[in-house]
């Protein structure tokens, strides 16, 4: 993670502050930054969205590709995670310095994507053990400003929601070989149900308390941190997987607190995220785009 | 207990240029190769170079003229030190006889041991063991205020504490906004009325601490750090509303000094303090201020 320099003095203070539940910029310990939402910004991408979260800059394109699917699962679509850590963010990740970090958003990513209750890989079949759709998700990390990992995975939803399948009109079987055709018309697509794609949600520890979405001085101030990855199913939130960061040592007890604040957070972000992308996709209509962008 | 979470759509994004737009008259604003005078009888300042006998910009900003030394003064640069200025710094590497010091300037600026004040003001030399205390006093990280004494012919700033009120800082927290927003004066220490003291760097750095009662004659020159001290409910309320003000007035382009700041702080007052973090709310406290800043200029 990109590294803060911070004094003793600072430290104590931020403690503090998470101990009387009032920190440096006047949240409590479940309060997020506001958000800046937009999708459909990039138009040769078949989905897109870019997330601000304070600081923390985050913009994920979605491709689509016609695959062969996995001979152990063949009824299910393939799904693959790409982080770029842009020295755009900060300059130690230039050349091979942000691998390290990008790899562990991958792994984050698969990880809760892995379940086929958190994400419905059947949708994207189209043949089973024939064809199938293969979504890239590029992520692309612009800045950096704390708790990465919820910001990349509301964008990655978001972009979800944004994408866009061709609708396969025909196909056509000659000799074993398989053709499909796609329909011509841009807005004869399918789009891909998002309400149990998951959320992961970053609970740090700081002290003797848990708190969400904390900045860049917070995570400094942490000894480990937990990502929630949570799933909504029928209006519930189920977990799909956790990890821990940070070289420190976390209590049974405190772990049980992360996991109940990382649900509940979780649930509140869902609601609000899927909220906020059908106001979009309202307003903004379907046909003429009003991108705004990184203009403004 | 709830959970405050707002996603913004980029369609309701606030439009920053609006504000500059309320200002009266706006500078000429040179771009960089553009004519400022024919060379003759002008002498060339920073921000300039001379070409086919013209004084032409080289950076982006507003042309400034003393005389007949031409320069030109750039929005957004980084910290270029003079003598005199008072900084807020951090301290990034423990060298032999000195710190190096990071003071958002082109190069680390530097804090040599022999220009740090003992502990209680004593005067001696200073020795080997003092050399081998270096690190208790300030370590990798730790804050201090301090003002430039010296620029080196590099560019690097030589940095001293003058008196037992620089030195090292204790609890509070640290802004970072552009040098060019900090306005030049020469009171750079506020206990502001609400009830935080604000050093106001000239390099960018704002530090934002609890007004200390005892104020004893001269400081104590951060040697006695209050780590066991418990900072009150109602003085973190204060730094934190004071902090998302300044943040306010930085991204609304105003000048930060005094005036600005406690009348960005009362503007808040109708407001949560994590409400401060909106960027309604954050338009709205830049333009009530500068209304108001406009007004007392009147």
């Amino acid at each position: 993670m990109a590294y803060v320099a911070l004094s003793e003095a600072e430290k104590t203070y931020i403690l503090h502050g998470v101990e009387d539940d009032f920190r440096c910029d006047g949240r409590s310990r479940r309060d997020y930054r506001p958000m800046d939402l937009e999708t459909g910004l990039v138009s040769n991408a078949s989905g897109s969205a870019r997330l601000r979260l304070a600081n923390t800059d985050i913009l994920v394109g979605v491709k689509t590709e016609i695959d062969v699917p996995n001979p152990l699962t063949p009824e299910f679509g393939k799904l693959e995670f790409f982080v770029d850590c842009s020295a755009n963010a900060t300059p130690e990740f230039e050349g091979r310095g942000g691998s390290d970090l990008a790899q562990e958003l991958i792994l984050s990513l698969q990880n809760a994507y892995e379940s086929p209750l958190a994400f419905n890989y059947r949708t994207l079949c189209l043949i089973p053990g024939q064809q199938c759709w293969k979504l890239y998700i590029d992520i692309l990390i612009l800045e950096c400003g704390g708790n990465l990992h919820d910001a990349v995975s509301l964008a990655a939803k978001a972009a979800l929601f944004n994408t866009k399948l061709p609708r396969v009109t025909a196909t056509m079987l000659d000799a074993g070989i398989t053709d499909l055709i796609i329909s011509d018309n841009p807005y004869d697509c399918t789009r891909i149900g998002i309400e149990t794609v998951p959320l992961l949600v970053t609970v740090c520890k700081i002290g003797d308390y848990v708190l969400v979405d904390p900045s860049a001085e917070e995570e400094v101030c942490s000894t480990v941190s937990m990502v929630v990855s949570v799933s909504m199913r029928n209006g519930q939130a189920f977990l799909s997987g956790t990890h821990l960061t940070g070289g420190g040592a976390m209590h049974r007890d405190t772990m049980r607190n992360c996991l109940e604040l990382g649900l509940a957070i979780g649930e509140h972000l869902d609601r609000l995220l899927t909220k906020m992308l059908n106001l979009e996709q309202q307003r903004v209509g379907l046909k003429r785009p009003q991108i705004v962008g990184f203009l403004k | 207990m709830s959970t405050n979470a707002a996603i913004d759509l980029a369609l309701d994004r606030v439009d920053w240029r609006d504000l500059a737009a309320q200002t009266e008259e706006q500078p000429r604003v040179y771009t960089p190769g553009e004519v400022l005078m024919p060379e003759a009888g002008f002498m060339r300042g920073h921000g300039t170079f001379v070409e086919d006998e013209n004084i032409k910009s080289s950076v982006a900003g507003v042309i400034q003229k003393v005389n007949k030394l031409i320069s030109v003064r750039p929005l957004k640069s980084r910290y270029v030190g003079e003598i005199g200025d008072v900084v807020v710094a951090r301290v990034s590497e423990v060298q032999q006889k000195r710190w190096r010091v990071d003071t958002n300037s082109r190069l680390d600026s530097i804090l040599l041991l022999s220009s740090v004040n003992l502990p209680g003001g004593e005067l001696r030399r200073r020795s080997a063991e003092d050399e081998q205390m270096m690190r208790r006093y300030l370590d990798e990280g730790d804050l201090i205020s301090a003002e430039v004494q010296n620029i080196f012919e590099e560019g690097s700033l030589s940095l001293y504490t003058r008196s037992l009120k620089y030195g090292k800082l204790s609890q509070g927290i640290l802004v970072k906004v552009f040098p060019a927003l900090v306005k030049r004066r020469k009171m750079h220490f506020h206990n502001l009325p609400c009830g935080a003291s604000v050093i106001l760097g000239n390099n960018g750095y704002i530090w934002i601490s609890p007004t200390k009662g005892q104020e004893e004659e001269g400081g104590e020159g951060g040697f006695a750090q209050n780590l066991n001290e418990h900072v009150p409910r109602a003085d973190r309320e204060v730094i934190a509303r004071l902090r998302n003000s300044i943040l306010a007035l930085a991204k609304c382009k105003l000048m930060i000094y005094d005036t600005s700041i406690q009348y960005a702080y009362e503007e808040s007052l109708r407001y949560e303090a994590h409400e401060l973090l909106q960027q309604n709310a954050i338009y709205d406290i830049g333009q009530q201020t500068q209304a108001r800043l406009r007004d007392a200029d009147e």
